[in-house]
């Protein structure tokens, strides 16, 4: 499965955009002008962008509580995120849905479902609907190994199998759900295999490399197109930061991160392996590098600065006639 | 008009939403080639065939939720619950999801999923299955909640509802599948959403939904003979609740009973109770008074249900006791 120079070119930019994104939120957090708690994606960036590169404006992904890097990889639109997660009343969702909920039908983004296993279910739906039209459309469910163990995905996931809806479910296996780890909360300790059970394929991938996800993702998609029904994937990742953002991790070594961040970042790896193969340059790499960090900021100074909703604003939007 | 039952109309409503419209699929248990655990679709399945009446699996977080993402991407789905008691196994995607998710995007999306419901009792099903879940649902804004109490109500609030663009909850009652009344199929004549006055009286007035709404009209019979003349108010609508017809009389009648099938704790009476209270204090003169369910779970024995469900010797009693 060989990427063109601008498919490699935009898959690094949307990995970088997703974890400048997360990086500097984890630094404006501590000014306390963020409000709520945050969920971030550092480390897992490999995943949403392995999976979204197959995806069109056309296809869903449902996200999660951990959702900022889902929407990146869509297409939503990055200064309005960080406007949403400032409370902002340009915001995408008007600062009325926050970190946890992010959501733009008109990228193909369901929305981020702050309950975990709670998007399986509507991505199920929204597969169905594909399958009705006839389109050769499809919609992801994005979860994590916690969600794993909910009743709703299993759900969700049998719903599918019977329907033979073009649903695709991704377990990003960070290892811990919240503050507890996989290998305790998950009995069997495969997802992938749980999936099998449910009567479709699945496979287990690097969660740090673009390529092993993408291609996972690829047979998925293809499947699916083709009218073969559900997939799950099982990429194995890590994530850099705690379950939300002042979490002490006193459930991870002292110096787990730091490995991590040496052995498995997916941007390193990605670097590394398109240098080597001589299909981009350091310099292309390093533009844009620059260009996101200048976005980044732009959308912070933008956030920090624009106006909040007005009580106004406050009971508006619920229904569409009441 | 025409005379049907309170089952048929069920029936009638979707079976013209399914031809009307190409975006409405019906989706549940038992729905399809069954016709429906009480029938309620039936010959559907054999009209519009398995993919716009679709048996799911049971698996109603899946197919609630499945709900939701059709509605999102241009269906109008039509979910059968069976028992309004599954809304509880159900209930996070109904609270927070399709409730909630139209808000949470800034208004920028609808979700126009209809969940019928069958509560109630009198039916000697126990205590998983006689629940109306009118009190679960009514205080989550988001929902709409529909209680039709009569045919004419079972079919144009069906209609209603899969028209609107936001979702609805539809509660209707199994112990009235055989009801027979006349129902307006001329839209144009349809009453506005808001409670109804059914019968019209000077000296109390009795608010009631669903199968309580049959038992308050033949307690206002009894007490007319007692000289007392009752106001009876079908409420039909629980969210939105327009209370405004409830205050108007109670400022004639000066008397208030709320008569429901649920927990007298945190019923929607007190809420009508309160509402009365605050907008016409003046004009109450005896102490509002609440016939319900005790705060019990519903038991199975015919002779303990029927001592736990109001009846209509209940309500003359406790308009007696008032006056």
């Amino acid at each position: 499965m060989q990427l063109s120079r601008d498919q490699l070119l935009r898959a690094y930019r949307q990995m970088k955009t997703i974890r400048e994104f997360e990086e500097r939120l984890h630094v404006e957090i501590q000014t306390g002008e963020i409000p709520g708690f945050t969920h971030l994606y550092s480390g897992q960036e490999a995943v949403a962008v392995g999976v979204c590169e197959h995806l069109t404006e056309e296809d869903w992904i449902a996200s999660t509580h951990r959702g900022h890097g889902h929407c990146i990889a869509k297409g939503c639109d990055v200064p309005g995120m960080m406007l949403e997660i400032y409370g902002r009343r340009d915001g995408l969702c008007k600062g009325k849905g926050g970190s946890m909920h992010i959501a733009d039908m008109t990228k193909g983004m369901l929305g981020a479902n702050a309950i975990v296993g709670g998007g399986p279910p509507i991505a199920v739906g929204a597969a169905l609907a594909c399958k009705v039209r006839k389109n050769g459309r499809v919609a992801v469910a994005f979860g994590g190994d916690g969600s794993s163990n909910q009743g709703t995905v299993f759900e969700a996931m049998n719903l599918a199998v019977v329907l033979q809806a073009p649903a695709i479910f991704v377990f990003e296996h960070n290892g811990y759900s919240e503050h507890t780890g996989a290998d305790y909360a998950v009995g069997s300790k495969d997802i992938a295999g749980r999936a099998r059970g449910f009567g479709m394929p699945a496979e287990v991938c690097d969660g740090a490399d673009f390529f092993s996800v993408y291609e996972a993702m690829g047979r998925a998609v293809e499947r699916a197109r083709a009218g073969g029904g559900p997939t799950t994937i099982e990429p194995k990742i890590t994530r850099f930061f705690g379950h939300f953002e002042g979490d002490p991790m006193l459930y991870r070594a002292k110096d787990e991160v730091a490995r991590q961040r040496e052995s498995m970042d997916c941007l390193k790896n990605f670097r590394a392996r398109v240098t080597a193969e001589g299909w981009l340059a350091d310099a292309d790499l390093d533009r844009i590098d620059a260009q996101v960090l200048e976005l980044i900021d732009r959308s912070v100074a933008s956030a920090r600065t624009a106006a909040p909703p007005t009580a106004a604003d406050l009971l508006t939007d619920v229904y569409v006639s009441y | 008009m025409s005379t049907i039952t309170y089952r048929e109309a069920i029936v009638r409503a979707q079976r013209e939403a399914l031809a009307a419209d190409p975006r409405v699929i019906l989706m549940g248990e038992d729905i399809g080639a069954a016709g429906g655990p009480f029938k309620t679709t039936e010959g559907l399945f054999e009209e519009f065939g398995p993919l716009r009446v679709r048996d799911t699996p049971i698996s109603e977080n899946a197919f609630v939720g499945a709900a939701m993402g059709m509605a999102l991407t241009g269906y109008r789905p039509v979910i059968e619950l069976m028992f309004a008691d599954f809304m509880g196994v159900c209930f996070d995607q109904i609270v927070n999801s399709i409730a909630k998710h139209r808000f949470m995007c800034g208004g920028k999306v609808a979700v126009p999923v209809t969940i019928r419901a069958m509560g109630g009792g009198g039916v000697r099903f126990g205590a998983q299955h006689s629940q109306t879940g009118e009190t679960w649902v009514y205080q989550f804004p988001g929902l709409k909640v529909f209680c039709p109490a009569s045919p004419a109500d079972a079919y144009l609030m069906l209609r209603q509802a899969i028209d609107d663009p936001d979702p609805v909850i539809v509660l209707e009652h199994k112990a009235m599948m055989a009801m027979k009344g006349e129902i307006q199929t001329d839209a144009g004549r349809w009453p506005a959403q808001r409670p109804q006055v059914v019968r019209p009286g000077r000296d109390v007035t009795l608010v009631a939904s669903l199968a309580m709404v049959r038992r308050a009209m033949a307690a206002a019979d009894a007490l007319a003979a007692q000289g007392i003349q009752a106001e009876v108010i079908d409420l039909r609508v629980l969210r939105p609740l327009v209370a405004e017809p409830i205050i108007d009389s109670v400022t004639r009648t000066g008397a208030l009973v709320v008569v429901e099938e649920n927990h007298e704790s945190g019923g929607w009476g007190a809420e009508i109770v309160a509402r009365a209270l605050t907008a016409a204090f003046d004009y109450i003169d005896k102490p509002p008074v609440r016939v319900t369910l005790p705060d019990w779970p519903m038991p199975y024995s015919p002779a303990l249900e029927d001592a736990a469900v109001p009846s209509v010797q209940k309500i003359v009693d406790a308009v007696l006791a008032q006056h």
